[in-house]
């Protein structure tokens, strides 16, 4: 092996790991829902190439209320799923749409866009 | 035009206010909902009188109905819902908001609030500058939304017409894809148009001019590809805008999509073409600076077609909403004042009365009081064959009166009524998830990293292992491989087969209610019938007439008639409506006693009469002779008999039974026929339950059940490891349904959300439950062909991308291959999730 492929060699695995930590490795942070005098948890979620904030904290038990925000064409966000508690939403670009529902179990659900292309969780404690 | 229209405070068609002209004063009726009791109508009355102007108060608690006489040169409709208001009531009233045009300062906005207050029947307006709309809270039956309209336009303003609110999402969702549609193709387009020039100058070697003149090395070649390279940046960068901001606003969460992919890839082989341009020192052959601009536009070319072309296919796949929102009525012609006036369906009020002439639309859900008719509910039940209304009969909003005319009284307006409701669950469960989609999602999940450190394994080892020009051939091989990787076949392969499927059941008047609901009814192996109402009617009719040597038919039944026109029994009216349909003449009872357990006597013509059970006779010593046997097998057939005394003599007997449904039989036939298990479930005894099995053809009959050991038994057949599909009515079995598999109920009416149920059949027929069955088989198959093509494309195209053919047959896919192949596959699969919109049920005994 030549000087070269060595250094090729290397760098493909460095490439590698780094891929696999940047897109699977652990994350931190996350939005915890603030709650509104009308009782629910409630937070704004900007839908563009992602949803922002992608980690959303709130408490069991009480009401939630997720404010999307699409602002993007892409029609791969055109919707949003929580599987889990069989909600789903159109989201028109540029129109904040609310999404309720009640968390009753703690547990990680996560959201998606009706490709699963697009992915954020909710953690429910 | 109206955009919604919503009762306040209570029912807005409770607000009957009627007016009056008397020679000076005006007679208002105002309907208010919220009165109890006589103190609390002194109470209004009180605060209605103190109105300057008003004459007379008239306030009936139980009408929940002001009347007041009022001189409307003094007082006005607002002031006395203010002084309603202040007692602690409101009228009735409706809601409604107006798009405005021409408001170009903040002074409009009162001038058009007081236009509108100063309108007689206005009680609020309140207009918003920044949406340009006016909220108005008006007395429906004092005012219209055209009224409204008049109002504004005499101010100097337009009224925007706007449309109902179902509408627009849908149709704001397919401008937004015609508009995405058309940017994708023009996009295309450039990037085509680009792309020629570069294919030719990128291989020179084929044309006899260029090769000439572009030699190897030659400064002309390197001078012609920066050329290139300068064209092919706003192919990238704007043609193909969208991959690179979705890889960074990906990348920002560290999520990586197809975006990501075509990005790295592209730009990798640009990258590596401008340094072979601006430095080929940097190389140490010459025949490695190639360059690569060619496949950087033509990819982007490509992928940018399969998205337009699939944005479109994707259209396609709602199609059965936009149907469905289509049927909604655009206007109704309702009574009011004794005036029959043209107004937008969104004005109509629950409690209107509704005038439909043949050949016109239902416009909202109700009860027909006036009139019969038939009238075609295909569009709504799937139904093929109108049926016929009369008096009483519910009539659904958006299907079509056919032959005479009627009155019906609105019960369900706006978002309530049936057609809405359908769409709302339509659309819910299109966005829902089959349980197979959870795997999916996780495979996407790991899927574009995985490809992107394959593509890094394959570029290395070419580059370590492969031919010679290494570096070059790596290129290749990383770029294919990201290429031809298709996240978007997967991800659209169980969305786009759902939402065609649940639109599909919906044209056949069956709505599932999830995925999840889908992807159980196939797997169905046992399917449990509720007797009454799902096999049979649910009403007893009259069945047998048999009279005794010297006795006639018809006045037995005459005479039997006049009895039970006395009594409650269930089978009591069963009788008396079967000696109505045979236009027998009717006779007058009297004395009549009922004998609990046993049955009845009276006396009918002067004769006396008894009427019951084999008891009841034998308590008289009334011989029977052959009436015993006919009884005996009667009741095999699962009929109930009655024998009839005419002064203590054995006259005969009547017979009702709650009779099968024309299509029963059929449709369990067809049940088994897809190799399902049918059993029914009732609380008849054993012998009346058998018979009615055998009639029909069920292959297990579960008797004596108590209605609320439904649920269990369902359990039981559960616990035997069988999937049990439970059909029943949503309110009875409800726990049944819930506790089944999967639940269909059986619909009643305009009631289509029925909570329990996973499906509901809207026909309230038992074929619904195969045709229901059949598409979830349609649908699901569809859904694992997207799969196995998704899979086996990727898992094919990717090993072949990164060269591993190439050692045995020295097959290397071009990057331009893979562009096209991703670009088809992720089309073929809406594609064929588009084929189930041709799906017709098929007929009884084509199963497979």
């Amino acid at each position: 092996m030549t000087t070269i492929q060595i250094a090729v060699t290397f760098a493909g695995l460095v490439l590698v790991v780094g891929i696999a930590w940047f897109f699977w490795g652990p994350r931190r942070g996350g939005l915890r829902a603030a709650t509104t005098s009308s009782g629910y948890q409630e937070a704004m979620v900007l839908v563009k190439g992602g949803y922002t904030p992608d980690l959303i904290v709130v408490q069991h038990g009480k009401p939630v209320r997720l404010n999307f925000r699409r602002e993007e064409t892409a029609a791969c966000s055109e919707m949003v799923v929580f599987g889990d508690f069989g909600k789903s939403a159109r989201l028109p670009e540029g129109e904040t749409v609310p999404l309720e529902f009640l968390p009753e179990k703690p547990g990680e659900y996560e959201f998606t866009c009706q490709m699963g292309m697009l992915r954020g969780k909710l953690v429910v404690e | 035009m109206a955009v919604e229209t919503s009762p306040i405070d209570a029912p807005a068609g409770s607000t009957i206010a009627r007016l009056e002209r008397d020679a000076r004063l005006r007679r208002i009726e105002l309907a208010v909902p919220g009165l109890d009791g006589r103190q609390a109508a002194e109470h209004l009355s009180e605060h209605l009188q103190a109105v300057p102007g008003v004459a007379v108060v008239n306030v009936n608690p139980t009408a929940r109905l002001a009347r007041v006489d009022y001189d409307p040169d003094r007082a006005s409709v607002s002031a006395l819902a203010r002084a309603a208001r202040s007692a602690g009531y409101s009228i009735g009233s409706a809601s409604l908001d107006l798009g405005i045009q021409g408001m170009h300062c903040a002074s409009c906005v009162s001038t058009i609030e007081h236009a509108l207050a100063q309108t007689p029947g206005v009680l609020a307006a309140t207009v918003n500058l920044a949406t340009e709309r006016a909220h108005v809270e008006y007395v429906p039956a004092f005012i219209d939304a055209s009224a409204l309209r008049q109002a504004i336009t005499s101010a100097g303003y337009d009224v925007r017409e706007g449309v109902a609110r179902g509408e627009t999402a849908v149709d704001q969702e397919q401008r937004d894809r015609e508009r995405e549609y058309r940017s994708l193709l023009t996009k295309f387009w450039f990037a085509a148009a680009i792309s020629v020039p570069v294919i030719v100058f990128s291989y020179p070697q084929f044309f006899p001019v260029l090769r000439e003149w572009l030699t190897m090395g030659s400064d002309a070649r390197r001078l012609v590809w920066g050329a290139l390279g300068v064209m092919t940046l706003p192919v990238m960068f704007w043609s193909g805008s969208q991959f690179f901001s979705g890889m960074w606003a990906g990348l920002r969460h560290r999520q990586a999509n197809m975006n990501t992919l075509i990005a790295i890839g592209t730009s990798a082989a640009w990258l590596y073409s401008s340094v072979a341009v601006v430095a080929p020192q940097v190389f140490p052959r010459m025949e490695l600076a190639e360059e690569f601009y060619d496949v950087a536009a033509v990819v982007i070319a490509l992928v940018v077609l399969g998205l337009a072309l699939e944005v479109k296919a994707k259209g396609r796949t709602s199609e059965a909403i936009k149907k469905l929102v289509g049927l909604q009525a655009k206007t109704a012609r309702v009574l009011r004042d004794g005036r029959e006036l043209d107004i937008a369906v969104e004005e109509v009020l629950v409690g209107d009365t509704v005038v439909v002439r043949p050949g016109e639309k239902v416009p909202v859900d109700g009860v027909l009081t006036d009139g019969s008719s038939s009238v075609d509910e295909s569009m709504i039940t799937g139904e093929s064959i109108p049926v016929e209304k009369h008096a009483g009969d519910e009539v659904i909003g958006a299907t079509i009166n056919q032959t005479g005319s009627f009155r019906f009284e609105a019960t369900k307006v706006g978002k309530d009524t049936a057609l809405a409701q359908i769409i709302r669950l339509v659309q819910d469960a299109q966005g829902s998830k089959a349980p197979i989609q959870r795997v999916v999602d996780q495979v996407s999940q790991y899927f574009v990293p995985t490809v992107m450190i394959l593509a890094v394994i394959a570029a290395v080892v070419w580059f370590d292992f492969g031919p010679q020009p290494a570096p070059v051939y790596a290129l290749i091989v990383f770029v294919t491989t990201l290429i031809i990787a298709c996240p978007c076949a997967l991800g659209l392969a169980t969305p786009t087969s759902l939402t065609v499927g649940i639109g599909k059941g919906a044209e056949q008047g069956i709505l599932i209610r999830s995925g999840d609901a889908l992807q159980s009814a196939q797997r169905l192996q046992t399917i449990v019938l509720d007797k009454t109402g799902t096999i049979t009617k649910g009403n007893p009719e009259l069945t047998d007439v048999v009279a005794e040597t010297g006795f006639d038919e018809d006045e037995l039944l005459a005479i039997a008639a006049a009895v039970e026109r006395n009594s409650e029994h269930p089978l009591a009216g069963a009788i008396v409506e079967g000696a109505r349909l045979r236009q027998l003449s009717q006779l007058e009872a009297s004395d009549f006693e009922a004998i609990p357990g046993h049955g009845a006597k009276a006396t009918v013509d002067g004769r006396s009469v008894l009427l019951g059970n084999t008891r009841l006779m034998a308590d008289r010593g009334i011989t029977l002779g052959r009436l015993q046997g006919e009884a005996q097998r009667m009741a095999e057939d699962g009929k109930t008999p009655m024998f009839m005394a005419l002064d203590e003599v054995a006259a005969g007997i009547v017979a009702a039974a709650d009779t099968v449904k024309d299509d029963s039989a059929e449709a369990i036939a067809a049940l088994k026929q897809m190799g399902l298990e049918v059993v029914m479930l009732t609380g008849d005894n054993r012998r009346t339950a058998e018979a009615i099995g055998r009639m029909v053809g069920v292959d297990r009959v579960l008797a004596e059940v108590l209605p609320q050991d439904k649920a269990h038994e369902v359990q039981k057949l559960q616990l035997e490891g069988r999937k049990v599909g439970m059909v029943g009515d949503g309110i009875n079995d409800a726990p049944a349904l819930a506790q089944a598999d999967v639940g269909f109920a059986i619909g009643t009416g305009t009631d289509v959300a029925i909570e329990a149920a996973d499906v509901t059949l809207i026909s309230g027929n038992l074929r619904a439950v195969v045709t229901a069955i059949q598409v979830s088989k349609a649908t699901m198959r569809n859904v694992y062909e997207n799969l196995i093509w998704a899979f086996g494309y990727n898992s094919l195209g990717i090993p072949i991308a990164m060269g591993l053919l190439y050692p045995f047959t020295g097959l290397l896919l071009s990057p331009l291959i893979a562009a096209a192949a991703m670009a088809t596959s992720s089309i073929s699969v809406v594609t064929n999730a588009n084929r189930l919109r041709r799906w017709q049920p098929r007929p009884y005994g084509g199963m497979p």
